[in-house]
């Protein structure tokens, strides 16, 4: 039996650990949490199809139970050491041999403060698409102020392919989300004006399209396009926005009473740090480096050391559980070998 | 709505003690000329610095750079030639009057920083033209951002805060800070270019409370071309209006203005409009007065505000004054401190 150490216990740890677990390893996996589940936990349902995100946190939770996974949760690794073809894994006053390692350290959410023209943290009533989540969980749409919004803007590409804020890619999901909210929305507050701002719509999944369509033909959704370059507070304690609709070529300035900031995804903070520790390559953006962008997204530039999910580059939920099973796969393949 | 910014790590800026090269603005001494000796004033005998104003100090050609007149190689002989002056008088912390010139100074280092052989080229103009060699400034600020530096400290010595004396309301000020100021390098303003703090933080300092306005980051409607060029004046007067619109529901007192083109459109422009359309855009249909940041520093220190040149501004200033209680001498308005007549005062009427 082969050990192998999993470093995050978000959906792409718990997956890469049950596809492991599965195949007769046995697995320990280090969160530095106190629960499992990651960044799902604060969201309330997932494009396309709207399934409640409670759904697959209750799959990883049910799915892990079926195997002797070790959980050390509020543990963080402290040291690597080489052992043979494998390492030892310092937690505390624990050691654990591995055989392979998973880094599956997620992401950060873009820190919006640091769009400061856009007034998050700054303006009442200027949330990110991770506040709304929480709003939509608690069922309370209404502004601080208490009153349902009149009107609601949501700000495409926060954070995302901008050279002030260094991310040149593209966050690729936040596209869908932000019309994904657009619709519970419109759901929810009917008689509220949507409007999303983008510079593309990047619809690149199964179903997504659809879902954009559905927006504008069923629940009366906006889209403008064109960047909100400032948002400001008004004397009667609404927000404007000044944008271009880059399509009709005009400059606009619009009150409204929420706006909705889709801020990307960025590489964990501490993701240079826990490459340091494992020796491992991380790009500029601070992504881990894979070894083959077509052939080895999950194999990192040292041996033994792999990479699931959103650690490597933004991506979906259901990319990462399809990048997590991938990158087990990967492990096993290695594991023969040794 | 309340503004809950702080500034972030990325727009701290550093400033220099003390030991400042002087540059002078060339408009900031035309339009506001008590502007630049209350500055100097308040450095040399309030806060006891050593400030040196330097008589050789020419025009950094700003205006006609940004007006497409003067060439890049050309402005950066010039700026070239003044830091060629400041290490001549054993200085190393360059100050600029104008926003302009302070943007222009910055410019200039970062392209010398990106392109070293641009420095060389500049190196051997100024040599050519002058026989003079140069240092680079170990800091650069704008004057602002030096009596930002020492706002706590003007506060001690404060005479007058920037309080309605009847009602004991701090006076609500509209902050104007340039274009040029922090928009091109939003890392070398306080606060960077959104939510600059510079003239913020003298107003909380000296007790006065900011106006937030929708409006707050557009041009003051100088705009160089906008009006060097004769027929666009009009883009200049109604950048100005819409500035002026936005501000009028929060009925300020005062418009502080970091820039000195900005001080002298926001003030002659209100005069403008009036004329043009009879609005004036302050509380009870009066015109608000508008003040550079060494004139709010002097008023706040109990400078006498004739000396200041207050009288030379279009929009009356004495509201403002009597709001705050400053002591003043009314027949001393128009003259010189030898008594002197220097002119008289017509009332601006509303068409």
């Amino acid at each position: 039996m082969k050990n192998i150490v999993i470093i995050g216990g978000g959906i792409a740890g718990v997956e890469t650990a049950c596809a492991l677990a599965e195949g007769g390893n046995h697995v320990t996996i280090i969160e530095r949490d106190d629960k499992l589940g990651g960044k799902l936990n604060q969201w309330y349902c997932l494009f396309p199809d709207f399934k409640k995100s409670t759904q697959v946190l209750d799959y990883i939770k049910n799915r892990i139970k079926n195997f002797d996974i070790e959980l050390k949760l509020k543990s963080t690794v402290e040291k690597v050491e080489p052992n043979g073809d494998g390492y030892f894994i310092h937690t505390g006053n624990v050691r654990y041999a591995a055989d392979a390692v998973v880094l599956a350290v997620g992401y950060d959410l873009f820190d919006a403060t640091r769009k400061e023209e856009l007034g998050y943290k700054i303006y009442d009533n200027v949330f990110t698409q991770a506040d709304i989540e929480a709003k939509f969980r608690s069922g309370d749409l209404n502004t601080t102020f208490g009153k349902a919004p009149e009107r609601i803007a949501i700000v495409h590409c926060v954070g995302s392919r901008d050279e002030k804020c260094h991310n040149m890619y593209c966050s690729k999901v936040c596209c869908v989300t932000g019309v994904k909210q657009a619709i519970e929305i419109a759901k929810f507050l009917p008689k509220t004006e949507i409007f999303c701002f983008y510079m593309d719509l990047r619809m690149y999944d199964k179903h997504f399209e659809e879902l954009y369509r559905s927006a504008q033909e069923h629940h009366n959704i906006q889209f403008i396009r064109g960047r909100v370059s400032e948002v400001s507070a008004t004397p009667d304690q609404r927000l404007s926005i000044k944008t271009e609709d880059t399509l009709s070529g005009r400059p606009m300035k619009m009150k409204l009473d929420m706006i909705i900031l889709l801020a990307g995804m960025e590489a964990k903070k501490n993701t240079r740090q826990v490459a340091r520790l494992f020796d491992v390559e991380t790009e500029e953006s601070g992504f881990l480096r894979s070894q083959d962008f077509h052939l080895g997204a999950g194999i990192l530039s040292r041996k033994g050391i792999f990479a699931a999910g959103a650690c490597i580059s933004p991506m979906s939920i259901k990319e990462t559980i399809e990048n997590a099973r991938s990158t087990a796969m990967q492990v096993n393949q290695y594991l023969k070998t040794l | 709505m309340q503004n809950l910014y702080t500034v972030s790590k990325d727009y701290r800026k550093e400033i220099a003690d003390d030991k400042y090269y002087y540059a002078r603005s060339c408009i900031r001494q035309n339009f506001f000329p008590g502007s630049e000796v209350t500055f100097l004033n308040i450095l040399k005998k309030d806060l006891d610095r050593d400030v040196f104003d330097d008589p050789k100090h020419t025009t950094c050609t700003g205006i006609a750079y940004h007006s497409d007149v003067i060439p890049f190689d050309t402005i950066q002989t010039v700026v070239a030639r003044h830091f060629a002056l400041m290490s001549e008088n054993g200085y190393e912390n360059f100050i600029a009057s104008c926003v302009t010139s302070f943007g222009m100074y910055i410019e200039i280092t970062e392209t010398w920083k990106h392109f070293p052989e641009q420095l060389e080229l500049i190196r051997e103009h100024l040599k050519k033209a002058t026989g003079r060699e140069f240092m680079i400034p170990k800091n650069i600020a704008h004057t602002s951002d030096i009596v930002y530096k020492y706002r706590m400290r003007i506060a001690e010595q404060m005479k007058y805060p920037l309080v309605n004396a009847k009602t004991g309301q701090p006076l609500k000020v509209v902050d104007h800070i340039g274009c040029h100021y922090a928009k091109m390098f939003p890392d070398k303003g306080e606060g960077g270019a959104e939510f600059t703090q510079v003239l913020q933080g003298m107003i909380k300092a000296w007790g006065g409370a900011t106006v937030d306005y929708p409006e707050r980051r557009h041009c003051c409607g100088f705009g160089f071309r906008q009006y060097l060029v004769q027929a666009n004046r009009g883009y200049s007067v109604s950048n100005s209006k819409k500035k002026f619109e936005s501000m009028q529901p929060y009925e300020p007192d005062l418009i502080v203005a970091n820039c000195p083109g900005c001080a002298m459109f926001m003030d002659r422009w209100q005069y403008t409009l009036n004329e043009m359309q009879g609005t004036r855009y302050g509380a009870s249909d009066t015109m608000i007065p508008v003040l550079t940041y060494e004139e709010m520093a002097g008023l706040v220190l109990g400078y006498d505000p004739w000396d200041m040149g207050l009288q030379m501004h279009q929009v009356d200033v004495t509201p403002l004054l009597d709001k705050m209680g400053v002591k003043y001498d009314p027949d001393g308005k128009y003259r010189t401190r030898t008594g002197r007549p220097i002119g008289s005062y017509t009332p601006q009427q509303s068409r």
